[in-house]
């Protein structure tokens, strides 16, 4: 459990420096309680303080770092079981598989780096690339995961349990803090003694769960990527929850990251097995396969389940030309929450007719909310209408609302100036919209 | 070091609904999360639908109308056809009632209805063209020739829901219950609907979902927030959530694209199968239990997927 401001300020030194920046040592202590500042900030707790303070006021899972500089994955630090109570922080790590048995590894590698997709704007890809000992070969391994290392985007997941192999390997990838996989029970001590050697994150590896939180306990070690063991997508799931329900009441073995590996013989249950570990709490989903059919729903996906309720995404308000509009090109306004404006754009160009988007700036709320809200009004259509430039590119004055907010209609022709044409309720209906009322 | 599980104890449990006439497919029950079996009992799988018009569709991708190809004008055949490919439910959509294309009479949907009960085996869910004053009057006759027959007819709607839930329980069918992804007015409704003595066993929720990559994320809070709520003992969110994804999924343009449009994007058969299961496994994380779906390889993936969740995890 997390500790009050007083518990905290028993551990303190109760001087009142101010050399933290706060009044007084209680001021700290309730900083810190709030999370809105870092026991460091404190140049005179004592070492026994700051261990007590620090185990106590760590977050319940872990941040983990995988490969180092640009290629840099950061997990962990997740607070929450359902995404609705806060965030889920860390998006899952994709890990896409290369078997040091492959005939073209460098040619491999470059189609994984192409995995990149462009979404709302901005530019989503998988994470890491996960060089498997396939063969059980030393130097076949050690050689593949140098090819790999050379070719690839992204940091490096190292899966081997033989550890002469993962030895080899490491003198070729070590330096960048590749994730080592995996410490079992019979390789537990080597494979620590590499992760320390090389100060990369380890992947613990159990039969179940009681072994894995004894092997956790045994290793004293912080760089930690949780797998239980289970491979069957009923029982990962199981093991995910219990995992996250117990990191999350500070059982402190499980404060970790997990992985979870997406290797169902068929290949189309791989996929969707690996989208029930991206929902439920895996770190890592590791997947044999870079097809972009397959990669492309679970990215999106991906991008779906972490994004921040809290948040409604938002595009930027100002005119948006789709195709290459004329001066006679129709003029739609909506509101600027994306998924509101991507609807529009996607039917407008399913239309085929080149045309103008003006989102309104309604904090990113859609239409109906945006009105109920008084945030979509005629006041911010007419003053967008003026301030955006878009008298200057066409010669007629039309404009098209939302047909949900038809009731707007009278109060805007009559601010602005403008025609007001109703557009079609769902956005799905702009492009027969288009043949009838502009076309003609 | 041996770990103690962690188990929530939960109060209560979703409500169970009854599909058909003699109460061989139903759906709920569950008290606990989805297919967390080591914590409580999941007593009936989540079943799955494929839809029928009674319109041929004209805007279907090509992947998505070969395999009816010479049903999509016979509502009964492509009826037939849908129980053959494996679906646990038909659902048929009565397109054709809508004012922009046939404006077809309540009494002309109406027995296309009944031809196409009377020609399956498996249970029915019936909705209209999604005009909501139309939909009261198709499913006042639809609800009457199917009398007995217990289909799931929808959606009622916070405009309609007085003449279709008087329908359904004159008639004894059940009720889709449709609400903009908003979990109070969901619950709003259900109440008002449960007011007029529709027992809350003959109601859906349908939280009108998104499919992946175009809102999914809403609906699937919304349904987790509904399960906890049902487990907590809320008898109005209690109710099995149905989620129509065929015709959401299909909408994507990961969907529709071609591999001409987007080679970048993979073979459009696999990306469109999977955008369909995907949005469908995914609303099955978050608590759905009926799915209403268009592509029969999804339901045959889908159905391979569920069979291996409802195996028990137990420890």
């Amino acid at each position: 459990m997390a500790l009050t401001g007083l518990d905290i300020f028993k551990q303190l030194p109760k001087t009142n420096c101010k050399e933290c920046g706060q009044p007084t040592c209680l001021a700290f202590a309730m900083q810190l309680a709030s999370g809105k500042t870092s026991l460091d900030k404190c140049p005179h707790v004592s070492d026994s303080a700051k261990e007590v303070l620090d185990s106590a006021s760590a977050p319940p899972i872990a941040l983990v770092k995988i490969g180092k500089g640009e290629k840099e994955l950061q997990l962990g630090n997740e607070t929450v079981l359902f995404r609705h109570d806060k965030r889920f922080e860390h998006p899952t790590g994709i890990a896409v598989t290369v078997n040091d048995t492959d005939s073209d590894i460098a040619g491999k590698v470059q189609s994984i780096n192409k995995l990149v997709f462009d979404r709302v704007g901005q530019i989503h890809k998988v994470n890491l690339v996960a060089v498997k000992n396939t063969s059980g070969d030393t130097a076949r391994f050690a050689e593949a995961v140098k090819t790999v290392q050379d070719n690839a985007d992204f940091a490096l997941l190292l899966i081997s349990e033989d550890a002469a192999a993962m030895e080899k390997a490491l003198e070729v990838a070590g330096a960048n803090a590749p994730l080592i996989c995996s410490a079992n029970a019979a390789n537990f001590d080597v494979m620590l003694n590499l992760a320390k050697k090389y100060d990369s994150p380890l992947v613990v590896k159990g039969t179940d769960l009681n072994e894995l939180a004894a092997l956790v306990e045994k290793s004293g070690y912080k760089k930690l990527i949780l797998d239980s063991g289970a491979r069957e997508v009923n029982k990962v799931l199981a093991d995910q929850t219990q995992i996250r329900r117990q990191a999350l009441k500070k059982f402190r073995p499980f404060g970790y990251p997990t992985i979870a590996f997406a290797d169902n013989a068929d290949p189309i249950q791989a996929v969707v097995d690996a989208g029930v570990y991206i929902a439920k709490y895996a770190g890592i989903v590791v997947l044999n396969t870079s097809d972009p059919a397959d990669v492309l729903p679970l990215i999106t996906l991906r991008l779906n389940i972490y994004t921040d309720p809290q948040k409604p995404i938002a595009v930027e308000s100002k005119l948006y030309e789709i195709g290459n509009p004329g001066p006679d090109a129709p003029v739609f306004v909506t509101t600027n929450f994306s998924l509101t404006y991507f609807c529009v754009q996607g039917d407008v160009e399913a239309g085929r007719f080149p045309a103008y988007i003006m989102p309104v700036d309604t904090d990113g709320i859609s239409v109906l909310t945006g009105w109920a809200a008084g945030k979509f009004t005629p006041e911010k259509i007419t003053e967008m209408l003026n301030s955006c430039g878009i008298a200057d590119k066409v010669s007629h004055r039309k404009v098209i609302i939302p047909g949900g907010v038809a009731v707007l209609s009278g109060k805007l022709k009559e601010m602005s100036g403008w025609d007001v044409l109703v557009g079609p309720r769902e956005s799905a209906g702009i492009p027969s919209f288009i043949k009838q009322r502009w076309g003609a | 070091m041996a770990v103690t599980i962690a188990k929530e104890k939960w109060t209560s449990k979703v409500g169970e609904m009854v599909l058909d006439a003699d109460s061989s497919v139903k759906v709920g029950g569950e008290s606990t999360l989805p297919f967390l079996q080591f914590e409580g009992d999941i007593p009936n799988r989540p079943v799955l639908a494929l839809e029928v018009w009674d319109l041929e569709p004209v805007d279907w991708p090509e992947i998505l109308k070969a395999p009816f190809a010479g049903v999509l004008a016979d509502p009964v055949a492509w009826a037939k056809k849908n129980v053959e490919y494996g679906a646990d439910v038909v659902a048929l959509r009565l397109m054709s009632a809508h004012p922009d294309f046939k404006n077809a009479s309540p009494e002309d949907c109406a027995a296309t209805a009944k031809a196409v009960a009377d020609a399956i085996n498996v249970p029915m869910i019936i909705t209209g063209c999604g005009v909501e004053e139309k939909d009261a009057e198709v499913l006042e006759k639809v609800g009457e020739a199917l009398t007995g027959k217990n289909c799931l007819i929808g959606c009622a709607t916070e405009k309609n829901y007085k003449t279709v839930t008087a329908t359904a329980m004159v008639n004894g069918h059940s009720v889709i219950a449709s609400s903009p992804l908003d979990i109070n007015l969901s619950k709003q409704l259900n109440i008002l609907m449960t007011e007029m003595n529709l027992p809350a066993n003959r109601i859906a929720i349908d939280p009108l979902v998104g499919a992946l990559g175009y809102g999914i994320e809403y609906a699937y809070s919304i349904m987790e927030r509904a399960r906890i709520g049902a487990l907590m003992g809320d008898k109005m969110l209690a109710m099995p959530v149905i989620c129509f994804v065929g015709q959401e999924a299909w909408k994507a343009k990961e969907a529709k694209s071609t591999d001409d449009e987007s080679p970048e994007w993979g073979a459009q058969e696999r990306r469109s199968i999977l955008w369909e299961v995907l949005t469908t496994t995914t609303f099955a994380q978050a608590g759905g239990s009926i799915f209403v779906l268009r592509h029969p390889e999804s339901v045959k993936q889908v159905k391979v997927h569920l069979d291996k969740m409802m195996e028990s995890n137990a420890y």
